[in-house]
């Protein structure tokens, strides 16, 4: 490889921001599936309620939504913290990235321990859809269980997708206290910050759908 | 593409380290194509080694294999084997990892990494459903219709659907590749309609991979649910569809058909007209059908629907779109002929396979328009008449155009010519063992046999037999290349640069080419076919 | 030969069989056309042939432009005759007469309305239009019947219907067409057409205990659907006299008919539609009546309107 080639650039890219920006677009594709992937749950839910709207709103009744909110609260501030980081690593402030990527670690474990205590107290209220003795009884019972399907498969897997994302907000903290990144070059920071947003996103679609729709009607 | 590589002395990738470690950790994706060379090269006998099996059961009426559940376990693993992990990602991840960055002038890859991990999670996907498959098999068919699938069959569809899910990231992983590649890599004055139409299939091909897939994602997350649990969103019981499955089903597996052709029209795109020694006819008109298919493919999913329960006016739409996606495909086939029109055709061993694609893809091809027609598929629906209409299109054509293009780089590949004559052989082999196969289905089709039929009233047998003895031939001209290309390897004789004087900036690599491709990035000053000279002889081989 | 394999037994088979006749027409000449071009390509223009290839065409633009043209022209063609066909065949005649299907893995399972059952074989009147209304108890199976040109899906939890006028006597096959399971293939059966007198034979022969109708009324009140329906409980329910084939105004100011699938769904699922001015207090019967049981009980409703009768 010649000398006059930035560190961390591959032999198959120009230059350093040449690399940078494919790296970029690679997330946003990748992002581009997962709103496919989030999407086609979605949908499927919509639909289902319309066949089924009394079981659906008295499922949404049993959610715990002090729990549902306050998540909805710390992820966005979650999201507000990594860009501060993102913000200042593009000055040069490393440990200031450094301090906003653990923040939002913790902000990430402490979304995942509440997101256990609701399941918790969902298991506790017999609302498990494959329950023998299932909370909701009568004509409500059918879509109450297909009501909380969704609820266990949206959030197991946006608990799945936040997982991932602390693991990778954590490598980029320690990546900086390394001293990785600096002004000139922090793609991975960039990176990771599209996905983060991205996780935050999907809770505030699936919020409205879990915790308010059900109770507005 | 400032960036030049400087090597004292330019290594081949093959001789750029020997052991086995630095196979397995390589980020090259001349390599990595190797290595799912092998691996679908495995995958593909073992969903062979299922169909001869199907075959030899229905020699007689009763079943030969007597058990109806050893049947339907074997088409299933055909099947998913066949779809999965062998057409599926066939063409991309080998052929289209090895030359899409040639092609396009640059070093690799965007994402090399990435590239390595996909292959690992393809191997991790098919260890899953093959565990799956031989610990005990799946009845679900290909397609894990619910409620059949999460509440009735036996055996592990949570584990061959873990394989599927699994395998299904490795094909994300490429398709994302090949977009950013595609996009950010092409060398200096390489233009978008500059590029091959190889570029613009797989183009087209990726961008499928990206939107389709993950909802196959999420549907076999539901479905597993329901299958773990037993109650679920396909569930009649408690007000769930069952045809919801199937919509969300076919959405991604109609536009995965057209994953699973799109490679192959790109590449007897390169092929005829380096074998016509003359430009690629209507240029812009395959490019734009290429992408015309990708997207109206979206579109037709219901077409598998027809006699499912979904609504009639439903039907009626889906039944129009399917005939508007057959357009572009006319299209093509109209210039690959119009190509052939007034050039120098050679008759090598990639040029036949690729003859025997279009023949095979437009008879396949045709006979989709039987099933697009609703009346008609009303009644040829889940018969042979549907067996017949995708093993034409996938075997006989994708298959064919696979072979074709392993012929056509192979002297790139291995830097070695692969036996012309034997070569030639194999493929006519091949054409008339298909059409001895499956052709007579056809026919079986519309008298009414059902598929997924371990047993069969008796007048069917003579049909069965001719399709199961045409099967055989079938059989020993796919056995042929693996012996004759693994020969070359040892025997054949060295390959120049450019053994076809094809256009195209992988021939202006060495064969095989170095790690980095290319010393100095080439710039690119004229269009992809560039066969000016009618008189150039092709190098005689 | 082959084609005496396949009679056609339906007034359907006919047009469908043209229908493939004509795909196969048209498709065949395009196929030949194209291995003809391919053909007659490889000779004239191989390396070694010495003939003058003249000018290649540069603009090829007035090429695609026709054929895109005449392939788009053929294609709605053939989409206009496949979907006028299946439009027609899809709406039953109106006087078609109902014979109840109910599919389970491996078997079918046949009610005539007069209360004769039949397994895997179903006897039909020559030149009488028969609607089957199918349903199935766990997989998704399918009736096709190949001589008839005739097949559809049959579903769990909910009605399916499908007609047709068979015009031939004779025992033709049944098979299930979607893949339900380990004996898939054993899941066949006959359709046997008669003539009207052996029919009416065959029916005389095979008469039970009263017509599916007479069989649904104790079940009626069985089921307690009288306590309610029956006009003088305490709960204000609709009267079902005079309900079936009439429109129904449901309390969302839509009107739907009261056809068989209508039946079925304010059973099992009472609250998806409600009556017009009726509080949703019906409970669902989902789980608790049986498929055949609901055949029995649809045809008592059907029973009460006289003016359509079965
Ligand atoms: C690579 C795979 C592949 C491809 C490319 C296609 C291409 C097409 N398919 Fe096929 N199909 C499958 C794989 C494929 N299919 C599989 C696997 C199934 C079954 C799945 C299962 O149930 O297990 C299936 C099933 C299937 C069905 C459902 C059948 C049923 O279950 O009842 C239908 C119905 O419309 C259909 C239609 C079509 C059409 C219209 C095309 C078109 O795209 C074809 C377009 C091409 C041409 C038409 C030929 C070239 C054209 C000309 C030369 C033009 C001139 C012609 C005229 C003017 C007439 N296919
Ligand atoms: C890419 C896809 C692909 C490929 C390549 C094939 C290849 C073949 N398929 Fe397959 N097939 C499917 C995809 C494919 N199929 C799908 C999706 C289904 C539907 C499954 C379902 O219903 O769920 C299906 C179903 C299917 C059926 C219907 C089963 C049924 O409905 O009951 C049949 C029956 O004839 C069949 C036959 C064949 C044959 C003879 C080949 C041949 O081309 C294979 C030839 C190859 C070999 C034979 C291996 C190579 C040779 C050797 C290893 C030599 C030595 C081996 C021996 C002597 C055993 N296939
Ligand atoms: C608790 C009282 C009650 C019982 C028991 C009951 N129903 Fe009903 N039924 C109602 C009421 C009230 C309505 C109107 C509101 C609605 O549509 O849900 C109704 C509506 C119907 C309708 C639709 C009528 C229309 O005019 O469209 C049918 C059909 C029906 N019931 C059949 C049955 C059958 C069959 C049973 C027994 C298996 C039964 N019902 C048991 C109270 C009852
Ligand atoms: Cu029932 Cu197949
Ligand atoms: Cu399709």
């Amino acid at each position: 490889m010649s000398e006059d080639v930035a560190p961390h650039t591959h032999f198959q890219y120009a230059d350093a921001r040449h690399q940078a920006d494919s790296a970029i677009a690679g997330m946003w594709l990748f992002l581009a599936t997962e709103v496919l992937f989030f999407g086609g749950l979605i949908l499927t839910w919509i639909f289902c309620r319309h066949w089924q709207p009394e079981g659906f709103t008295a499922g949404a009744h049993e959610t715990v939504l002090w729990i549902g909110t306050t998540n909805l609260a710390l992820l966005l501030t979650s999201s507000f913290v990594y860009a501060l980081g993102q913000a200042a690593i593009e000055v040069g402030r490393v440990r200031m990235l450094v301090w906003c990527c653990a923040l939002t670690a913790g902000i990430g474990v402490v979304f995942i321990g509440l997101k256990l205590l609701e399941w918790h107290i969902d298991l506790d209220e017999h609302l498990w859809p494959a329950a023998a003795r299932f909370k909701l009884e009568g004509g409500e019972a059918a879509g109450g269980r297909l009501f909380w399907v969704f609820y266990f498969v949206a959030t197991a897997l946006h608990a799945v997708h936040m997982a991932i994302g602390i693991v990778a907000v954590a490598w980029i903290a320690l990546r900086a206290r390394r001293g990785d990144f600096g002004a000139h070059w922090h793609t991975p920071v960039t990176v990771v910050g599209l996905y983060w947003s991205f996780v935050d996103m999907v809770w505030v679609v699936l919020y409205p759908l879990i915790y308010v729709v059900g109770r507005l009607t | 593409m400032s960036q030049t590589v400087t090597a004292t002395r330019a290594l081949s990738y093959l001789e750029d380290g020997k052991t086995l470690r630095s196979w397995l950790l390589t980020t090259d994706h001349k390599r990595i194509a190797i290595l799912y060379a092998l691996s679908i090269t495995v995958f593909f006998f073992i969903g062979g080694s299922a169909a001869a099996l199907i075959r030899y059961n229905l020699i007689t009426p009763e079943g030969a294999l007597r058990s109806a559940e050893t049947y339907n376990r074997l088409f299933t693993m055909h099947g998913v084997i066949m779809v999965w992990f062998f057409l599926v990602p066939a063409a991309p991840v080998t052929i289209g990892n090895f030359v899409i960055p040639l092609m396009i002038g640059a070093r690799d890859l965007a994402f090399p990494k990435i590239n390595l991990m996909s292959w690992y999670l393809f191997m991790a996907g098919g260890a899953c459903a093959l565990y799956a498959l031989f610990a005990g098999g799946v009845d679900t068919g290909w397609t894990f219709y619910a409620p059949l699938s999460s509440n009735y069959a036996q055996g592990h569809v949570v584990a061959v659907v873990a394989g599927i899910f699994i395998s299904g990231f490795s094909t994300i992983a490429t398709g994302l590749n090949f977009v950013v590649t595609i996009h950010r890599l092409r060398a200096p004055g390489l233009t978008w309609y500059r590029l091959p139409v190889f570029i613009w299939s797989f183009y087209a091909t990726s961008v499928i991979f990206l939107l389709a897939t993950p909802v196959l994602a999420i549907t076999l997350v539901l479905l597993s649910f329901e299958r773990i649990f037993h109650v679920g969103v396909f569930d009649p019981r408690i007000g769930g569809d069952p045809l919801l499955f199937q919509h969300m089903f076919w959405f991604y597996s109609h536009p995965a058909v057209y994953i699973m052709v799109l490679p192959g029209m790109g590449i007897v795109s390169q092929i005829i007209p380096c074998f016509s020694r003359k430009e690629l006819f209507g240029y812009k008109f395959v490019v734009w059908c290429s992408i015309a298919i990708a997207v109206i493919g979206f579109f037709v999913w219901g077409h598998h629907m027809f006699v499912s329960g979904q609504s009639p006016y439903a039907s009626i739409v889906f039944s129009l779109l399917s005939y508007f996606v057959a357009v572009p495909s006319a299209i093509k086939v109209f210039n690959w002929l119009g190509t052939m029109h007034k050039g120098r055709i050679h008759f090598n061993a990639p040029m036949i396979y690729a003859l025997g694609f279009v023949g095979l893809f437009t008879s396949g091809g045709l006979t989709g328009l039987f099933l697009a027609a609703l009346a008609a598929d009303v009644h040829l629906h889940d018969t042979y008449f549907v067996i017949a209409h995708f093993h034409f299109i996938m075997v006989g054509g994708m298959v064919s155009a696979y072979f074709a293009a392993l012929h056509f780089w192979w002297p790139k590949i291995t830097g070695r010519m692969y036996p012309e004559t034997i070569a030639r052989g194999a493929a006519l082999l091949m054409f008339l063992g298909f059409n001895f196969t499956f052709l007579p289905q056809y026919i079986l089709g519309y008298l009414g046999m059902p598929r997924r039929y371990h047993s069969y009233p008796p007048e069917f047998q003579v049909l069965n037999v001719l399709s199961s003895a045409g099967a055989s031939i079938l059989a020993a001209a796919y056995a042929l290349p693996l012996f004759y290309l693994t020969w070359s390897l040892f025997r054949g004789e060295r390959a120049p640069r450019n053994p076809w004087r094809a256009t195209g900036l992988e021939w202006t690599t060495d064969s095989p080419p170095i790690t980095k491709n290319f010393l100095v990035t080439p710039t690119v000053t004229s269009g992809p076919y560039d066969y000016n000279d009618p008189h150039t002889k092709l190098a005689d081989v | 030969m082959i084609w005496k394999l396949l009679p056609d037994a339906s007034s359907s088979a006919w047009e469908t069989d043209g229908l493939l006749a004509g795909l196969t027409l048209v498709t065949g000449a395009v196929l030949l056309l194209v291995f003809w071009l391919m053909l007659v390509y490889a000779i004239r223009y191989r390396d070694d042939s010495p003939i003058d290839r003249g000018k290649i065409a540069e603009k090829t633009f007035r090429f695609e432009i026709s054929w895109t043209i005449a392939t788009l022209v053929i294609f709605f063609g053939l989409f206009v005759w496949g979907a006028d066909l299946y439009a027609r065949l899809s709406i039953p005649p109106k006087d078609a007469d109902q014979i109840f299907v109910v599919a389970k893995q491996w078997m079918w399972k046949v009610e005539h309305p007069g209360g004769q059952k039949e397994i895997n074989a179903l006897h039909v009147p020559v030149n009488t239009p028969i609607e089957l209304v199918m349903t199935s108890e766990d997989v998704i199976h399918d009736f096709f019947v190949p001589a008839f040109r005739i097949k559809r899906d049959v579903l769990p939890g909910q009605y399916e219907t499908m007609w047709f006028t068979a015009e031939l006597p004779g025992t033709y096959h049944l098979f299930c067409a979607q893949f339900c399971g380990t004996d898939h293939a054993a899941m066949i059966g006959q359709v046997v057409v008669q003539t009207q007198s052996d029919f009416a034979n065959w029916l005389a022969q095979n008469g039970t205990s009263g017509t599916l109708a007479q069989q649904g009324a104790p079940l009626f009140i069985r089921y307690g659907c009288s306590g309610c329906h029956s006009g003088n409980g305490t709960v204000r329910a609709p009267s079902l006299a005079g309900l079936y084939g009439s429109p129904v105004p449901l309390s969302d100011g839509s009107v739907t008919t009261a056809d068989d699938r209508y039946l079925r769904d304010a059973i099992l699922q009472p609250k998806r539609q409600v009556v017009a001015g009726f509080d949703p207090v019906m409970p669902s019967f989902a789980g608790v009546i049986p498929e055949e049981d609901l055949i029995r009980l649809i045809a008592f409703i059907q029973s009460l309107s006289p003016e359509r009768p079965r």
